[in-house]
């Protein structure tokens, strides 16, 4: 009895083992390209910041953490919670949280509309959904702009069809960034929406009408829980990217407010003070990293009772 | 597939040619985005039988945290008048004496001894110009020659209006307009600053790049911008006009200077004396639309730049205009935290 | 009537799935017209010509930063697929066990710093790496995009193997193939969809990215999106429509003959 576990915990050992030298190419990669160098922003979020940009290195102050919630007045000199970097962080949220619902009430009908096509079409729409992505990010947030401008196409075709009898102002407003930001991360959610529903088990839905269940019934009750890993994974590469977003807001949102990739870029770039781009940054990704563990934690929850 | 495999292919090439990179007759130029001439360029790799490279930035701060990290491989870099002193400072540039080189008789008397290379020791004039104000005349016809345009907006213009995204640029005018000097530390005067910005932002309709074709398409009304962009965009739409803002508006100028770590300084300084020639000074006018600093340029210049009203400082604002320097470090916290304020 | 009907419908999905690929081609087919424009503007139409293809043809600078952005992206995707497959194959499909929350946030990790962040730093550490190897080729700048392609490609892959069903894979090791047969013959196949998603994901992120290139790049290594960021201050042309207007033909007659290969060996 007593060799039997052993061998089945020698067995469980060696699949842990090599479940880490599977991974191994993608952490170290990342590690050498992506964590590593966080911990050199981390360590200059504690520095002295330089005068004209980069810091004084070794030389340590807790500058910069200390701007991130709360500034010293400029004019009285009364301490208080810096409300400008709140109020950023607040307006990114928002509209990132407006991308990742709009993104996914677009993606999720186009999703399934691909994912029941006949096998053979199947590569062909979603190769249509990419073939937009190819041409770059810039030169697509101009055409978008030519889209929404005031004698844009949108407009241009609203007038002529007589619902509206002046321009809606959508360029340079919180609404040209919501479709913009939609129109780019798009892709990022109806991929893994597809990934997710392509193996669909259909006989499941069969049963749900069987039973007598109505369309929107077997959607919610059915489909929507046996596809939640896509839309997890949909909303993640949505939601976080577009809370970063630095092109988008400034092309078409007129640069006119910030967001929070703006606002950390400007630290690095005109206001010369990387200690607090590092620490507004680190505040940023502790933030979405504890979002992250929940949704997932909670998600994985969910989705073992159904699976 | 075979798509796929040639560009496998050239990628491996390229992957193995980079490091044979620092072969003889190079030139590595580092410079702002559409900026350098590619006929300039062509001419002085024909005549001097040199393989230049052209790699773009698009900020002074994002070129210097480059060329300070190491490493970059660049030799000739443009950096911004109000820059300078940083990159003369920080060791960054080599002495390379352009004031002792045979072109040097050709640079305009009024660039020799700037504030941020006296004698020019480290640097020659590339292109220089100011931001002030661009109005579509058939909106507003009353003076253009005001920051007013933009800070205490006319009806007519309101929410028409788009403001460079410069923090120096705009703190400068507005300081100025308030009645200050740049960098100032004047609690007071900041406050009136930025109750200035906080009450203008909304009368404005952006903060952009690329107002040429908005202004051909008539979605902007005026703008705080520079003045080579008015001239083009005066080409697309006859009703742009240019003003000079009589309180006080930011000049600016490039100057090519050689990095301290070069790996090619003779071809540096060779291009360095190139572009002082006024024939070739106007070919780089000609492709960048600004003004250039070398006399007897004006001749080998198109026709349409050559009166241009933009590029020639009416004698009555000329004193107007200033060069910024670099403030103190705690000067400039002090103005991104209301440039922060302003932009929340 | 009852019996009648395909259990795949769904009301409306269909229409909300074509208004969705008409507002995502609108802007490509304005940005396509455009090209086309006898002006210099983007905005205002003055007519047909085809003026701004010559310009781009004539523009080397231009070819070649196309050329290097879609090297770049095609190393780096394919580098980042392979790892995040292997990963995910090691984070799915079996009892939590220790260090595989951890992995999960670390290979996200890439996802939530802003770019610049990673940008300012990736610039501190390569050029140290720089000035000591004397390499300054394309290679860090596809290990900056392999790594932030990982969780691009990962995600999808996951999803994928999450929702796949275990049953094929152990009737295939009850038969005695080996793991690596098994994997080749059952998993991989049933996970093709995955991974070609999690591919394209990464090969478009690749293609856009604009902020870590910018700070990564060495001499004579732009892209096209940092070149059309260096354009984006002065002036933009229909010349850059006109490139991506070649790009997108060449990359709809690819899927075209792709598709056409494909359907015929079925």
């Amino acid at each position: 009895m007593a060799s039997a576990r052993e061998v089945a915990e020698a067995a469980e050992r060696r699949d842990v083992r090599n479940r880490w030298l599977l991974s191994a190419p993608a952490l170290l990669i990342i590690f050498f390209a992506a964590v590593g160098p966080l911990f050199v922003m981390l360590l200059y979020s504690f520095m002295a910041k330089g005068d004209y940009g980069d810091v004084k290195l070794w030389q340590f102050s807790s500058e910069g953490w200390f701007s991130v919630f709360l500034e010293r007045d400029i004019f009285d000199d009364t301490l208080s919670v810096n409300d400008a970097h709140l109020a950023i962080f607040w307006r990114s949220v928002k509209l990132s949280l407006a991308t990742t619902f709009l993104t996914l009430l677009f993606g999720f009908p186009t999703a399934y509309f691909i994912a029941t096509r006949p096998e053979r079409w199947r590569a062909l729409w979603l190769f249509l959904i990419t073939i937009p992505f190819w041409t770059n990010l810039l030169i697509r947030t101009y055409a978008m702009q030519e889209v929404i401008r005031n004698e844009g196409v949108i407009n241009t075709s609203l007038l002529w069809l007589g619902l509206i009898d002046q321009p809606i102002q959508m360029m340079y407003t919180d609404l040209g960034i919501l479709f913009g930001m939609t129109y780019v991360y798009l892709p990022l959610m109806v991929l893994p929406l597809y990934a997710a529903m392509d193996r669909l088990d259909f006989r499941l839905v069969e049963a749900g009408y069987d039973l007598y269940a109505t369309r929107l019934k077997v959607l919610w009750r059915i489909i929507v829980p046996l596809v939640k890993p896509g839309i997890v994974a949909g909303s993640i590469l949505v939601f976080i990217p577009s809370l970063g977003a630095y092109v988008t807001p400034r092309v078409l949102g007129g640069g006119k407010n910030m967001m929070i990739g703006n606002l950390i870029e400007l630290q690095f770039g005109q206001g010369r003070n990387w200690p607090l781009g590092a620490a507004l940054s680190l505040t940023l990704m502790a933030i979405v990293m504890v979002a992250l563990l929940l949704y997932v934690r909670n998600a994985s929850k969910s989705g073992a009772r159904h699976g | 597939m075979k798509r796929t495999l040639t560009a496998a292919l050239a990628g491996l090439a390229m992957l193995a040619g980079a490091s044979s990179a620092q072969a003889e007759g190079q030139l590595n130029i580092f410079n702002w985005g559409n900026y350098t001439s590619p006929e300039m360029i062509k001419k002085f790799e024909e005549q001097h039988k040199v393989k230049v490279t052209v790699t773009d930035y698009d900020s002074n701060d994002t070129a210097l945290a480059k060329v300070r990290a190491g490493g970059h491989g660049f030799d000739i870099v443009v950096p911004s008048a109000n820059f300078m002193p940083i990159w003369i400072q920080e060791g960054l540039l080599l002495e390379s004496r352009p004031d002792q080189m045979e072109n040097f008789k050709n640079v305009d008397e009024r660039w020799v001894n700037v504030d941020w290379d006296p004698g020019r020791r480290y640097s020659v004039p590339w292109q220089w110009g100011l931001t002030g104000i661009i109005v579509d005349t058939s909106l507003y016809k009353g003076d253009i020659n005001t920051s007013a345009i933009f800070l205490d907006p006319p009806p007519e213009l309101v929410g028409k209006i788009n403001v460079a995204p410069e923090m120096n640029d705009v703190m400068y005018a507005t300081i100025r307009y308030m009645g200050g000097q740049w960098c100032t530390t004047d609690k007071d005067l900041l406050r009136k600053v930025r109750d200035k910005l906080v009450e203008a932002k909304p009368k404005w309709i952006a903060m952009d790049y690329g107002v040429i074709e908005k202004f051909a398409s008539r979605d902007f009304g005026a703008a705080f911008y520079w003045n080579g962009a008015a001239m083009r965009a005066r080409a697309q739409n006859p009703d742009v006009k240019f003003g000079f803002p009589k309180e006080g508006f930011p000049y600016f100028m490039d100057s090519a200077a050689i990095l301290k770590d070069a790996k090619n300084v003779e071809n540096a300084k060779l291009f360095l004396n190139f572009i002082m020639d006024p024939k070739n000074a106007a070919m780089i006018s000609d492709f960048a639309r600004y003004a250039n600093g070398i006399k007897g340029s004006e001749q080998f210049m198109p026709a349409d730049m050559k009166d241009a009203p933009e590029l020639i400082v009416p004698k009555e604002f000329e004193a107007a205009g200033e060069f910024l320097k670099p403030c103190a470090p705690e000067v400039t916290e002090l103005y991104t935290k209301i440039w922060t304020e302003v932009l929340k | 009537m009852a019996r009648h009907f395909d259990v795949r419908r769904q009301w409306g999905f269909a229409t909300v799935a074509m208004i969705c690929f008409f507002l995502l081609y609108l802007p490509i087919a304005t940005l396509v017209v455009f090209a086309f424009n006898a002006g210099p503007s983007l905005a205002v139409w003055e007519g047909v010509s085809l003026k701004w293809f010559v310009a781009a043809w004539n523009n080397s600078d231009v070819q070649e930063a196309a050329m290097r952005s879609f090297i770049i992206a095609i190393f780096a995707a394919t580098i980042a697929t392979i790892a995040a497959t292997m990963a995910a194959l090691a984070t799915t499909r079996t009892a939590p066990y220790r260090g595989m929350t951890f992995k999960y946030a670390f290979i996200n990790q890439p996802l939530m710093v802003p770019e610049i962040v990673t940008a300012v730093a990736l610039l501190i550490i390569f050029s140290r790496i720089k000035v000591w190897t004397g390499y300054s080729g394309l290679g860090y700048l596809i290990a900056a995009h392999a790594a932030f392609c990982i969780p691009f490609a990962y995600l999808p892959i996951r999803a994928r193997l999450e929702n796949m069903d275990l049953t094929l894979e152990r009737a295939a090791a009850d038969l005695y193939a080996t793991p690596w047969n098994a994997f080749r013959r059952v998993t991989l196949p049933l996970l093709l969809p995955g991974i070609v998603a999690g591919f394209m994901l990464a090969f478009v992120i690749s293609l856009d990215d604009v902020v870590i290139t910018e700070f990564v790049k060495s001499g004579g290594q732009d892209t096209l999106p940092t070149y059309m960021l260096g354009q984006l201050r002065r002036v933009v042309t229909p010349e850059m429509n006109a490139i991506s207007t070649v790009f997108l033909a060449i990359s709809v007659l690819i899927v075209t003959l792709f598709f056409l290969i494909s359907r015929k060996k079925t």
